[in-house]
C-alpha cells in the first residue's frame, strides 16, 4: 500500500475574545477533528488560546507576492486617505 | 531546545555560493530587503542557496527537538517526586511541540514533512550533537535544563530576528517557553544542592560532565567556520559563534556560584582587559567525533527514533484510511 501523508492544515488561533483570530502554524491531520485535537496540544499548551481555527493548506487562496505592486502600490499616493493628511488650526487638530 | 552552529562544513555537500544568474533583478530586490531588515516570506523569491541553507538549519534544528526528547525522556518514569515528574513531562512534551513548530517552518520552503523525518530516520540529516550524551542520574535532567537548554536560549535569540519570516516567528514562540527550561532545570539543581553530600556529588558530576559539550553547542570557533559569513549576510546569523560562547560563559560563571559548583575547567579565570572570563581549550576531536556519529548515544539515539516511527505507522495508515472512508461516506451522502 502506498502510504499517504496526512494532510496540512493552517492553525489559527483566538487568543482571548475580543481579539481576531491569528495565524500562528500548522499541523498535519487525517481530518478536521484530529486537525483541531493536534492544534490544541501543539499551539495552547499555555492557555494561549479561547478558539482555534483549522484551514486545510490547499484551500487557502493566497495573493502571487509577485502581483505585490499592481495590488497594493495604487494605495501608495493616496494618502488623503489618512487622517493625517489633514493640517487643522490648532485649536481642532485633535477632532 | 538546541542548536548548534550549523554551518559545519560536512553538512553542507551540495552547499554553493549563490547564483547571480539565476535572476539578477530579483536578486536585487531580495538582497535589498535583507539589507533593510526586512523579512523574507514563504512565496517570495528567494536565491536557492538560501532556501537550501534554511531547508537545512530548520531541518536540523526540528531533529534536535525531536532526538532531545529521548535523553529526559528517560527520566520521566523515575522523577523523584510527583511535582518533578509533572514539570518533566511538561518541558519533554515542549520539545516535540517546539520540533513541530519548527517543521511546519520548514515545510513553507517546499519540502514535505515525510523526507525530513526520512532524512533524519536514514542518518542523513545531522542534530545536535549534545543529544548523543546519556543521561546517567537525575541531576543530568537539572543540568541539561540550566546549561544545555541556557545554551540553546543563546544561540536562539538572535534567530527571533532572523531574515526568514516562518522560522523568525517559530523562535519567538520557542524562546518564550525555553527560559522555563532552564529555569526548572537549575531549581531542581538547587534543591539537590540543598539535601545531602551524595546529592551535591551528583550535581558536580553532571556539571562535569556536561559543561564541556554545552559550550561546544555554540559551534566551531570562528576561524574554523565555514558559513558564517554567507549566513550574516543573509540575515540567517546575526551573531558569531564564538561571541555567543563568551556571552554564555560569563553569565553561567556566576549562575555555578549561586549554585555552589564548580566549572570543570581550571583556565576558567576573569580577564580584566577584556571584561570577559578567559576558558580552556575546547576538544574539538570530540566534538568531530560526536557529530561524525561516533558519540556514545548516536546509533540509540535513532534506532528509538526508527522505532517510534514504525511502531507508529498502522496509527498513520489507519487514521488516512478512517478519515477517506468518512469523506466518501458523506460525498455520497450528499
Amino acid at each position: 500500500m502506498e502510504r499517504k501523508e496526512w494532510p496540512l492544515w493552517e492553525v489559527f488561533v483566538r487568543s482571548r475574545n475580543g481579539l481576531d483570530h491569528k495565524h500562528c502554524g500548522s499541523v498535519h491531520a487525517p481530518d478536521a477533528r484530529l486537525a483541531l485535537q493536534v492544534a490544541r496540544d501543539v499551539y495552547t499548551r499555555r492557555q494561549e488560546g479561547v478558539s482555534i481555527w483549522v484551514v486545510q493548506a490547499d484551500h487557502i487562496v493566497a495573493s502571487d507576492p509577485d502581483a505585490k505592486p499592481e495590488l497594493f502600490d495604487p494605495a501608495e499616493d493616496k494618502i488623503y486617505r489618512h487622517p493625517t493628511f489633514y493640517k487643522l488650526p490648532d485649536e481642532v487638530n485633535h477632532m | 531546545m538546541y542548536t548548534q552552529a550549523l554551518d559545519l562544513p560536512q553538512q553542507n555537500p551540495e552547499g554553493r555560493p549563490p547564483s547571480l544568474a539565476e535572476n539578477p533583478a530579483w536578486q536585487a530586490e531580495f538582497d535589498a530587503k535583507i539589507d533593510a531588515g526586512g523579512f523574507i516570506e514563504p512565496k517570495d523569491w528567494m536565491p536557492e542557496a538560501y532556501r537550501k541553507t534554511l531547508v537545512r538549519q530548520i531541518s536540523q534544528h526540528a531533529h534536535s527537538e525531536i532526538v532531545g526528547m529521548l535523553p529526559e525522556g528517560n527520566w520521566i518514569s523515575r522523577a523523584p517526586t510527583l511535582k518533578r515528574k509533572a514539570i518533566l513531562l511538561a518541558k519533554v512534551q515542549d520539545e516535540g511541540g517546539h520540533g513541530l513548530y519548527l517543521y511546519a517552518a520548514a515545510e513553507t520552503l517546499g519540502v514535505s514533512r515525510d523526507k525530513l523525518t526520512d532524512a533524519l530516520l536514514s542518518g542523513r540529516a545531522k542534530y545536535s550533537s549534545i543529544f548523543n550524551y546519556p543521561t546517567l542520574s537525575w541531576a543530568d535532567v537539572g543540568v541539561i535544563g540550566w546549561l544545555v537548554d541556557g545554551a540553546a536560549i543563546m544561540n536562539q535569540i538572535p534567530l527571533c530576528k532572523c531574515s526568514y519570516g516562518p522560522y523568525a516567528r517559530a523562535m519567538v514562540r520557542i524562546c518564550k517557553e525555553e527560559s522555563f527550561h532552564q529555569r526548572q532545570g537549575f531549581d531542581a539543581l538547587l534543591q539537590l544542592m540543598q539535601g545531602t553530600e551524595a546529592q551535591r556529588e551528583m550535581v558536580q558530576d553532571a556539571v562535569n560532565r556536561w559543561w564541556w559539550p554545552s559550550i561546544m553547542m555554540f559551534g566551531p570557533h570562528d576561524s574554523d567556520s565555514t558559513h558564517t559569513g554567507q549566513n550574516t549576510r543573509w540575515g540567517i546569523k546575526r551573531i558569531s559563534n564564538d561571541d555567543l560562547r563568551q556571552k554564555f560563559i560569563d553569565a553561567t560563571v556566576k549562575q555555578a556560584e549561586v549554585l555552589g559548583v564548580t566549572l570543570p575547567d581550571p583556565e576558567l579565570k576573569w580577564n580584566e582587559q577584556r571584561g570577559h572570563y578567559d576558558f580552556g581549550r575546547i576538544d574539538w576531536e570530540e566534538f568531530w567525533n560526536v557529530v561524525n556519529g561516533h558519540g556514545q548515544c548516536n546509533v540509540d539515539r535513532l534506532a528509538a527514533r526508527r522505532k517510534a516511527w514504525d511502531d507508529g505507522a498502522w496509527v498513520r495508515e489507519a487514521a488516512m484510511a478512517h478519515a477517506d472512508k468518512a469523506a466518501r461516506r458523506a460525498q455520497a451522502a450528499a
